[in-house]
């Protein structure tokens, strides 16, 4: 499957041994988030934290992963 | 002087500083501590997996021991505006947020009918808001309904460093709400510019430019600190009117007859 990744396509496979969609949890691990202070939106809407352990990606979707940046 | 109320919470300094467009971040940190500010405005972005630059941002920032005032920089939709505030919530464990919701690319003007629909439903999910907005009286009159608590009236556009652009607006808007904390936020470029909001009995200044692309951020940081003091006490000491004809300020009684 693949997904929009802050703003770039990127290709997701399922989890080997269940052969679901990764979740939102699983894809932040996969593309090298881990451990990082982000925040995240699928489609547009606020994700939060606590709920990416729930949150399988479908094929199409777009996330975004933010983090703190300057700002005035 | 007092302190600055922002909801349930108290800061002393009236100076409230951005962290972007500085030259390193070794001189934003030293720009932080010359202002004395109390309150830092920071904004979220996407994060690359492999530069990761918002992190060490990010502990920079926490290093300082201030407060964050998240904004929502950028967005020109309500719904951007909400999802990005609730992302800012989370991280940075914060109910304040600094609500923009830009309505012209030129001027980044406030759309002031996004701001209100946004600040309602922010502050029904228990956000305190405050509201980057114009110096409109009947756009302010509507947010402080909506339950805003603070507002932050722009000097001039972002960036611009014009200053007051409507004085009169300015001092119209702190008549009508003489006991809401009023934040002149954008097109501070002086020191002066920050005393002439405080001398006018705003509560504080919100600076960004000014500081980060001066050629010496780190003295333009002090300079404002100093004159937003100054504008603070000035207006705490009432200034004389101003007039259009001399007065002597030399007493003339006694003054020797010479012909």
């Amino acid at each position: 499957m693949k997904i929009q990744l802050n703003g770039a396509w990127r290709e997701l496979t399922a989890s080997p041994q269940t052969a679901a969609a990764p979740t939102l949890t699983a894809m932040l691990r996969v593309c090298g988030y881990g451990g990082a202070t982000v925040a995240t939106a699928v489609n547009g809407e606020f994700v939060p934290a606590r709920a990416r352990d729930e949150l399988h990606l479908q094929d199409g979707d777009r996330v975004e992963v933010l983090a703190p940046m300057q700002g005035g | 002087m007092g302190m600055l109320r922002l909801y349930d919470s108290e800061v002393a300094s009236r100076l409230l500083l951005g962290t972007a467009r500085y030259p390193s971040p070794a001189i934003l940190e030293e720009s932080v501590r010359a202002s004395g500010a109390d309150v830092v405005t920071v904004s979220l972005r996407r994060e690359g997996a492999q530069l990761r630059a918002g992190q060490g941002f990010w502990s920079l920032v926490r290093s300082f021991g201030v407060r964050v005032l998240p904004n929502t920089a950028g967005c020109h939709s309500v719904k951007e505006a909400i999802t990005t505030a609730h992302m800012a919530r989370e991280l940075f464990d914060t109910r304040w947020i600094k609500l923009e919701v830009i309505g012209e690319d030129d001027t980044l003007q406030p759309d002031v009918f996004g701001l209100l629909e946004a600040a309602r439903l922010l502050i029904q999910e228990d956000f305190q808001v405050l509201p980057y907005c114009t110096e409109d009286l009947v756009v302010a009159e509507r947010l402080l309904s909506a339950g805003c608590r603070v507002l932050m009236p722009w000097g001039a556009p972002i960036g611009s460093g014009r200053g007051l652009n409507n004085v009169f607006g300015l001092r119209a808007l702190r008549a009508h709400f003489p006991t809401v904390p009023l934040i002149v936020d954008a097109g501070i470029g002086t020191p002066s510019h920050a005393a002439a909001a405080l001398e006018l009995g705003f509560d504080a200044v919100l600076i960004n430019t000014a500081v980060a692309q001066a050629r010496d951020p780190v003295a333009m940081a002090r300079a404002l600190a100093l004159a937003v003091e100054a504008g603070r006490t000035a207006y705490l000491a009432g200034a004389i009117p101003a007039r259009d004809m001399a007065a002597p300020s030399t007493p003339v009684i006694g003054q020797a007859f010479v012909p």
